[in-house]
């Protein structure tokens, strides 16, 4: 029986970088456990000799000569950015 | 209670391929900031990474001149967490598959040989660059970001700082000779992380480790490791614990200080890299890479004492650095006496750099220069002396032996009949000498030599200056 | 009538005859747009300004190689164009007005001269089965406007359906171009995975993940596709396999034709009327010359929660990159770099996407890997063996593409397993990495479509196009037309 506790819902939140309230983390501990749950049927079928797929396509050895090319300019690289000073990306510091 | 100490390295070398590891971006140390990024470096959304072929070449290289098996199956996988310089706050690295595994080096400390295993090496790409200001801010430059970086992981083999000081300079000299990084630590070409523990001598466990991290040079790796084998030995003969720690080494109060203590293991969440495609390496690939591999230091090191008939000290400390060795292996190309292009580049040479805190790329001297600087001393046109006029102006201007010494007029002085009618004259002028030197004071035609060099400014030939002063006096 | 009954093969004879203009098309598709978009909500950003006068300077310089000279397009707000804003549906990327690069996929559309005329509603980043997921508004079906239109390609396929373009880009990790292709009675393909680049595409499950185009009818489908597939570069997981011509596919020829009918697939959590749609379908299979026999893909229950947990994992990863550092919107509380992190993700994303990413951490973080994601990831293989077995012996599989048809807003949407389960057949299709389409094939009794689900072999996209337009000819339901707005 696969339950996921709201500890371990507020751990997984914080692994992802999100911020959850007290609710949510209520209504996250009730779906994922309810998925999870679900998800434990696959333990019905024996794997132990089954290869994991990681890709479908049987490729291997794709490969990129070492030719350096320019493509953007460093305005361009910045245009985006939410903060930037003096060619850099700006962000808070950690806080010590 | 005695103590044994135990050492791991763990080394990061930047590979010098032309462009980053999964994109096209240049692969160049000290640019503007992030001018040599693109959509991929900046982790847009929708971009994807392609491997470059020769960063793969380069790690291999590396892997099987540190005596590495080479996996013939190996992939990528992310390695999960945030950080502003982690633009996609996954690093792809290789986790259970590194491209190399179970190699080693030798290192000579105090004469002792010694081998030291590699435990794993593995290909990644590097990070940005966080740099952090005062106001509340950091700033972040991409420039570094997939610049290919090969992790090299060390068994705990190393029982002393001095040992790990070894192992890190061998390490480097390795990687050098094969040509696929400069391991600058001061640019960041090279780092490394040490992790200690002490145990009491004859305990199969090993005690907690501790890690240092942020050590910029290899001597400060040395002297963290002694502070903090110290630290911990203090430590536990005073009742205390040592505690999983990440510290750093403070170069100016020569200590190690907490960073933060580690809670069980970080979770990085590893898992294949959908993104990219297995990677199989076949005998024959491995093959050519092993054919490119030059020379290497040890090997190179036998060949000096053994073909060259060099003295074994003298091998030792040319082959140190793939630069030096290098060097020496034109000049004596260019036709120099072995010896004593050994002896110049192990004396006047190194004594330069010394002095000057300058690499050997960095000086005007080119072994060109410098094996026919010691043909003209070899030929008689100048003397040992007046050579050391003619490299001061090598090594600081660099430019032709031959016209140096001829612009400055410092030929030696070889004809006979020139050097006679000097001599004549300072024997003239010193007649007393003369004398002394009849009566047996040895010391007197010391004199008279210096007087005769000191009338040519130098360049007389000094063989020659001997034999007609004996036979001038002689004649008297 | 509206330009857009006709195909774009018609069109573009037209154009060259100069009967029309590109111009005349663009007008009607942003006149479409104007009219009907208040109530189907199909986009999310136009291009208009560039879009009319691209066709002015193609007007300007006829070219009768560009294979969608003129043709208005509308692209899924997850392929990446450049100089035009791409949201993914998300608030986070709300003001990600230049993205700077174009995805291979709009590359190659503008080498054949197509006209994007603006970007698509979708569930937020592609997260999710009926639309109602997108951060903006949700998408509603051109059918019957209480009704979702499927998703997350839900703009792609109502844009579609309701004649504001005459193809729409979408993605498909799970079914999201198949299951909206199916609820808007549209026509939708999800090529073998590596058929078409990925690059540009914004990444959701990147092992699953494959762009396609939704049309009105099969040849226009198979023309798109042609034109966008291939070997590209730039994607390591993109194959180098040629690319046949799929419009020389569309014989009509079923003569001898195999067909596998998965038992699965026609079980209990099937709508009757869908069952009785897909029975029909077979039975015009018949006439038509082909066999079909009933067969069993024994893993496909199992598909649903593989694939929840794999595409979760490799999204907790993917999503990761929205941290508000280079781009996307960067929280007013971000005081401190954790804070920063943390309340610029929690802001800009919605629930669904938070589970999902809460979802796939969970199954990859440490204790749990084995037991989930590498689990998954074995039964996965279980479930492509389920197919490789059958294309032993036939030419393709034919179900429906969803279980139901469209439901009404709101009915699922606090239900997440239900929604999810919405996707049970066409989820394995990803798993597999096999090409799949959905054409329509009949009418719920509320006047809702339905479509039958035509699966092929790895790169056997001809066959299936083959399969799908034989069909298509062979029944009236393509030409039906939603009544929205009044038109027609």
């Amino acid at each position: 029986m696969a339950d996921i506790s709201k500890d371990q819902v507020k751990h997984v939140a914080g692994l992802a970088r999100l911020a959850i309230t007290e609710d949510e983390a209520d209504m996250f501990a009730d779906h994922l456990s309810s998925i999870i749950e679900y998800a434990e049927q696959l333990n019905e079928l024996g794997t132990e000799n089954v290869e994991p797929t990681t890709h479908v396509l049987d490729l291997k050895n794709v490969l990129r000569k070492d030719d350096p090319k320019e493509w953007i300019s460093k305005e361009e690289a910045l245009k985006n950015a939410p903060d930037k000073q003096d060619g850099y990306f700006r962000v808070p510091s950690i806080l010590e | 209670m005695n103590f044994e100490t135990i050492i791991g390295l763990e080394v990061h070398v930047e590979l010098k391929t032309g462009s980053k590891i999964f994109s096209p971006s240049p692969n160049a140390f000290g640019d503007e900031p992030n001018s040599n990024v693109n959509p991929i470096d900046l982790g847009y959304p929708g971009v994807l990474p392609v491997l470059n072929e020769e960063a793969v070449n380069f790690a291999m290289k590396a892997a099987l001149a540190l005596n590495c098996e080479i996996a013939a199956d190996t992939k990528f996988d992310r390695k999960n967490y945030f950080y502003p310089d982690n633009p996609k706050a996954y690093q792809i690295s290789q986790f259970d598959q590194p491209i190399g595994e179970n190699g080693w080096i030798e290192i000579d400390v105090n004469g002792e040989k010694k081998r030291i295993g590699i435990t794993r090496l593995h290909l990644e790409e590097d990070a940005g660059k966080l740099t952090h200001q005062d106001d509340g801010h950091s700033l972040v430059d991409f420039n570094r970001q997939g610049t290919p970086l090969i992790e090299i992981v060390s068994e705990p083999d190393m029982r002393s700082p001095e040992e790990a000081y070894a192992y890190l300079e061998k390490l480097k000299n390795i990687i050098q000779y094969t040509g696929v990084s400069d391991c600058k630590m001061e640019e960041g070409s090279l780092r490394c992380d040490a992790n200690l523990s002490i145990r009491p001598i004859g305990q199969k466990e090993f005690g907690v480790k501790t890690e240092l991290k942020n050590l910029n040079s290899f001597s400060f790796v040395q002297k963290g490791l002694e502070f903090e084998e110290k630290r911990q030995e203090k430590e536990l003969l005073s009742g205390g614990e040592i505690l999983q720690e990440t510290r750093r080494y403070d170069e100016k109060t020569k200590e190690t200080i907490l960073m933060r203590v580690k809670e069980g293991s970080d979770d990085y969440r590893y898992f294949p890299e959908p993104d990219l495609v297995p990677l199989y390496i076949d005998d024959e690939w491995k093959a050519r890479i092993r054919r490119e591999i030059p020379e290497l230091p040890d090997a190179r090191k036998h060949r000096y004492i053994d073909e060259l008939e060099l003295p074994e000290y003298d091998a030792a400390v040319l082959t140190n650095s793939k630069e030096m060795s290098d060097f020496f292996e034109e000049t004596i190309k260019n036709g120099a006496d072995i010896k004593q292009a050994s002896n110049w580049l192990m004396g006047d040479v190194s004594g330069y750099m010394n002095k000057h805190y300058k690499e050997l790329n960095e000086l005007s001297l080119t072994p060109e220069a410098l094996a026919k600087m010691i043909k003209l001393i070899d030929d008689g046109t100048i003397s040992s002396k007046i050579a050391k006029k003619v490299f001061a102006e090598l090594v600081e201007n660099g430019g032709e032996p031959e016209k140096i010494v001829k612009e400055k007029g410092l030929v030696q002085i070889s004809d006979e009949g020139q050097l006679t009618e000097i001599i004549t004259k300072v024997l003239d002028e010193n007649e007393q000498s003369i004398i002394d030197y009849k009566n047996g004071k040895d010391r007197a035609i010391k004199y008279l030599v210096g007087q005769v060099m000191k009338a040519t400014k130098g360049q007389a030939n000094p063989p020659m200056v001997n034999k007609i002063l004996q036979a001038e006096i002689d004649k008297r | 009538m509206s330009l857009f009954d006709h195909s774009i093969k018609q069109l573009e004879e037209m154009l060259h005859k100069k009967e029309i203009s590109a111009e005349d098309l663009v007008d009607a598709s942003y006149d479409r747009i104007h009219e009907v978009d208040d109530q189907v909500k199909a986009f999310l950003t136009l291009d208009e300004e560039h879009a009319r006068s691209q066709a002015k300077q193609l007007d300007a310089a006829p070219d009768e190689d560009a294979r969608l000279f003129g043709i208005p397009a509308g692209i899924k707000d997850n392929i990446v164009t450049k100089s035009l804003r791409t949201t993914c549906g998300s608030q986070f990327l709300k003001n990600f007005d230049d993205p700077l690069y174009n995805a291979t996929v709009m590359e190659k559309l503008n080498t054949d001269k197509a006209v994007t005329v603006g970007k698509l509603n979708m569930d937020e980043f592609a997260m999710g089965s009926s639309n109602e997921n997108s951060s903006f508004t949700p998408v509603r079906n051109p059918w019957n406007t209480d009704y979702v239109p499927g998703g997350s390609s839900g703009g792609a396929a109502a844009s579609v359906a309701a004649g504001e373009v005459l193809f729409s880009l979408g993605s498909d990790t799970g079914g999201s171009i198949r299951q909206p292709a199916s609820f808007s009675g549209v026509v939708g393909m999800k090529p073998t995975y590596g058929r078409v680049s990925r690059f540009g595409l914004v990444a959701f499950a990147s092992s699953l993940d494959q762009i396609g185009p939704i049309t009105r009818n099969v040849e226009d489908n198979a023309r798109v596709l042609e034109i966008i597939s291939g070997h590209d570069k730039m994607d390591s997981t993109s194959a180098d396999v040629d690319v046949p011509s799929y419009a020389d596919a569309l014989t009509g020829d079923m003569k001898g034709m195999k067909i596998a009918v998965p038992k699965e697939y026609l079980s209990e959590g099937v709508a009757p009327e869908v069952k009785k749609a897909v029975q029909n379908a077979l039975k015009v299979y018949e006439l038509l010359g082909a066999e079909w026999e009933e067969v069993s893909l024994p893993h496909s229950k199992y598909a649903v929660a593989t694939y929840y947990l794999l595409a979760s994992s490799e999204a907790s990863a993917n999503l990761a990159r929205f941290d508000g550092v280079r781009y996307g919107v960067r929280s007013e509380k971000a005081d401190n770099m954790a804070d920063m992190f943390t309340y610029s993700r929690s802001e800009g994303f919605g629930d669904e996407v938070k589970r999902r990413i809460m979802l796939g951490t969970f199954a990859l973080s440490s204790g749990y890997y084995d037991a989930y994601y590498k689990k998954a990831q074995k039964v996965r293989t279980l479930i492509k063996q389920d197919f490789d077995s059958i294309f032993g012996n036939y030419d393709v599989v034919i179900g429906p593409t969803a279980p139901t048809p469209a439901f009404k807003i709101g009915e699922k949407i606090d239900d997440p397993l239900t929604m999810y389960a919405n996707d049970i057949l066409t989820i394995p299709v990803n798993l597999a990495g096999i090409p799949g389409i959905s054409v329509p094939c009949g009418f719920s009794e509320e006047g809702l479509p339905i479509g039958l689900q035509i699966i092929g072999k790895p790169f056997d996209e001809g066959t299936v196009y083959r399969t799908a337009h034989a069909f298509e000819q062979a029944t009236d339901h393509h030409t039906k037309r939603p009544q929205l707005g009044g038109a027609k």
